[in-house]
């Protein structure tokens, strides 16, 4: 009797967003990576009203059981981030590439919700240095659209992972 | 089939913005990053976050009304400590936000938006006023139902949840192409709130009990 899903609709600009919620760990950091990316439509249009969260292990592996996702001062590494688009469709995270969870290839748990998305999108951003070829889940997607879980390394270092909710390049989402 | 599909051409802004290709269902399920979720702290929820009628300075204008109830797993076991995040319009029908253009009144003692950890019982309460019915510009003479924006973690991130709690015996139910896109009119009914005089407290406040149920966590089972 599960609670069905709607729409985050246009108005959760005062509510959800919070100060720090796209810096899991302060740029300045030595090891924190960028990563960033815009989210598009089916048309290609930038989507300015989508909320990007993200969930990951640490820099070790492992996965962070403590506060802090809300207020960064109170915990430590959170693992949890939360970034609405700007006007242009770009979302940032400031965090660190996670260390591998078991068998697969490290990687983001990202969660797209929208104006126009009755139900979140799931999908995994994968970083284009690590070997991917005995990913689990990799493995199940079809090989042409591998790539659109992939970053990419951008010259300054900083990972740019663009989502697709619709269209040539619609990214993989993930059914669970 | 409990929620919506990602394509409901009634709500125009679904049609290119819904995902075309099918979702990947991976055989192992869901992994370990993804069947567990963020831990939120007391300390990270303000005493007044659940209390959207005492964040301004004075009170906001509407009728006071209690919205309480559980955050409940698969099982219907009580989820504790879950972050429940909420945000609506005023009593006029207008958000605190700067695209929303309906001209309807802003009310200065009314953000409309609050943030509760549950309880050991799983249960959340939030104290505030009844929101207003808006316009919205999907088809003509589009009216939403009033409703309040629930945004919910689970214990895994699979169970992630944002949707919509309404009131009872709304007649814009019918006429509403997000409410109507959920298939299943029982699905449908376990978004509407029930009124509830246990809950209503005298020369104060209406109550009303809401319960959240989250999805699966398949590993979990
Ligand atoms: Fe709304």
């Amino acid at each position: 009797m599960t609670t069905p899903s709607q729409t985050v609709g246009p108005f959760f600009g005062h509510a959800l967003p919070y100060e720090g919620g796209p810096e899991i760990v302060a740029g300045a950091r030595r090891d924190a990576i960028r990563v960033h990316g815009r989210v598009y439509d089916g048309a290609g249009a930038p989507v300015p009203d989508a909320l990007v969260e993200i969930w990951q292990a640490d820099e070790t592996g492992t996965i962070p059981r403590g506060p802090g996702g809300l207020r960064r001062a109170v915990g430590g590494f959170s693992g949890f981030g939360r970034c609405p688009t700007g006007a242009d469709g770009s979302y940032w995270f400031s965090t660190v590439k996670p260390g591998p969870v078991g068998a697969g290839a490290p990687y983001l748990a990202v969660l797209v919700f929208a104006r126009g998305l009755l139900k979140p999108v799931f999908t995994r951003l994968y970083f284009p240095e690590d070997a991917h070829d005995e990913d689990p889940l990799l493995a199940e997607v079809p090989v042409a659209r591998r790539d659109t879980l992939i970053a990419e390394r951008e010259a300054d270092g900083s990972y740019r992972f663009d989502i697709h909710l619709q269209g040539e390049r619609e990214t993989v989402f993930l059914g669970f | 089939m409990t929620h919506p599909p990602y394509l409901h051409p009634a709500y125009t802004s679904t049609v290119l913005r819904a995902p075309a290709q099918e979702l990947v269902m991976p055989k192992l399920g869901p992994d370990s990053v993804e069947l567990t979720a963020p831990v939120f702290g007391d300390a990270e929820v303000g005493a007044l976050d659940a209390d959207l009628t005492r964040q301004g300075q004075g009170e906001p204008l509407g009728e006071r009304i209690i919205v309480t109830g559980r955050v409940l797993d698969s099982r219907h076991r009580p989820v504790p400590g879950a972050l429940v995040e909420v945000w609506q319009a005023n009593s006029a029908g207008r958000y605190a936000h700067e695209r929303d253009e309906h001209p309807a009144p802003l009310d200065p003692n009314f953000a409309g938006a609050g943030r509760c950890l549950t309880d050991g019982a799983g249960r959340y309460r939030f104290v505030t006023v009844k929101p207003g019915a808006y316009p919205w510009r999907n088809h003509h003479n589009a009216w939403r139902p009033a409703h309040i924006h629930f945004s919910v973690f689970g214990t895994a991130f699979t169970q992630r949840l944002v949707t919509q709690m309404y009131f009872p015996g709304d007649p814009l139910f019918p006429y509403d192409p997000i409410f109507q896109s959920i298939p299943d009119e029982q699905a449908r009914d376990r978004l509407i709130a029930r009124f509830d005089m246990d809950t209503t407290e005298p020369e104060w406040a209406l109550g009303y009990q809401w319960d959240i149920v989250l999805g699966d966590t398949p590993v979990e089972e």
